[in-house]
């Protein structure tokens, strides 16, 4: 049963992706995209990741939509392009081989949900039982965010700032 | 190459993972339009996100919320939280990169009035 649910979500999340890639008016692409982002949202809160599930239905399929959408009105909505040259011989030659490379390299991963794998057996129960103690907060994810890395959330607020210069510098360019 | 298989099959996240990160990679090569490898782009980006969450999954266990404050804690029974913080920060990161490039894609079509590379490129000689 939860098997069944978890591979119906993975499918609808690569029939959206599909659809983002291969519809040509680059309108409904977006829209799709959004979709894809929703139900990736929905399949991390399904595997118990309810913050990143906020998160990305929040920035990635809000904002993230958004962005490209006002884009889209400034400037063409349309793929000018209606038929492709052929593509590159090194990119038919490299991907399917990484891709045979990563899927080969898929028998020496952890087993999937396993609790003792080895992202889940070193560091992490140390987090989850000493957290309340020390900052007092029950949410685990919150605690560490917050507390144990606040500098790095810190600095990601710098990064995010640079972001909003470099695309206010970007646009009043064009207005002038 | 039998085990190979089966070990693909039951990790069907990964394959999942795969196949969405080569696709986007794949479309960020080939396609001519700025806003299409853009979508290429946001795909690999969520493709790797997909992956580290999935990763922190365990069985039977729930969203890293303490259920009870006093009781003593059994960390199997709470999924992995130091992946979940750390794509919090990638996805934060990742629109905000996506920003700055759409802002680019835009300031390009003003200069000059197109989105496909083959023109801009035609304009520039």
């Amino acid at each position: 049963m939860t098997i069944a649910v978890e591979i119906v979500l993975l499918i609808l999340l690569l029939v959206t992706a599909a659809g983002a890639i291969l519809v040509k008016d680059l309108m409904s692409a977006i829209l799709l995209l959004g979709t894809y982002s929703f139900f990736l949202s929905l399949v991390w809160a399904w595997l118990g990741a309810v913050d990143v599930a906020f998160v990305e239905a929040v920035v990635g399929a809000g904002l993230a939509t958004v962005l490209f959408l006002v884009t889209l009105f400034g400037t063409a909505p349309k793929d000018s392009r209606l038929r492709r040259p052929p593509p590159p011989i090194a990119a038919l030659f490299a991907l399917p081989l990484l891709g045979i490379l990563l899927l080969y390299a898929a028998n020496d991963l952890p087993e999937f949900g396993d609790p003792n794998s080895p992202a889940s057996s070193h560091i992490s129960p140390i987090y989850l039982e000493n957290s309340f103690q020390d900052s007092h907060t029950p949410n685990v994810v919150t605690s560490v965010l917050m507390d144990y890395r606040s500098l790095d959330t810190m600095v990601e607020t710098v990064v995010i700032f640079t972001a909003g210069i470099a695309c206010a510098l970007l646009l009043r360019r064009k207005a002038s | 190459m039998d085990d190979v298989l089966t070990a693909v099959l039951q990790r069907h996240n990964f394959l999942t993972f795969v196949i969405i990160f080569l696709w986007g990679f794949y479309i960020m090569l080939t396609r001519y339009n700025l806003v299409k490898k853009l979508v290429g782009m946001y795909l690999v980006q969520t493709s790797v996100i997909f992956f580290l969450v999935t990763i922190s999954a365990k069985r039977g266990a729930t969203a890293p919320i303490l259920l009870s404050t006093t009781a003593p804690i059994d960390p199997s029974a709470y999924a992995n939280p130091l992946p979940h913080v750390l794509t919090l920060t990638a996805i934060v990161v990742g629109v905000a990169t996506l920003g700055v490039a759409l802002a680019l894609c835009s300031a390009i079509y003003q200069t000059y009035g197109s989105l496909d590379e083959e023109e801009i490129l035609k304009k520039l000689e």
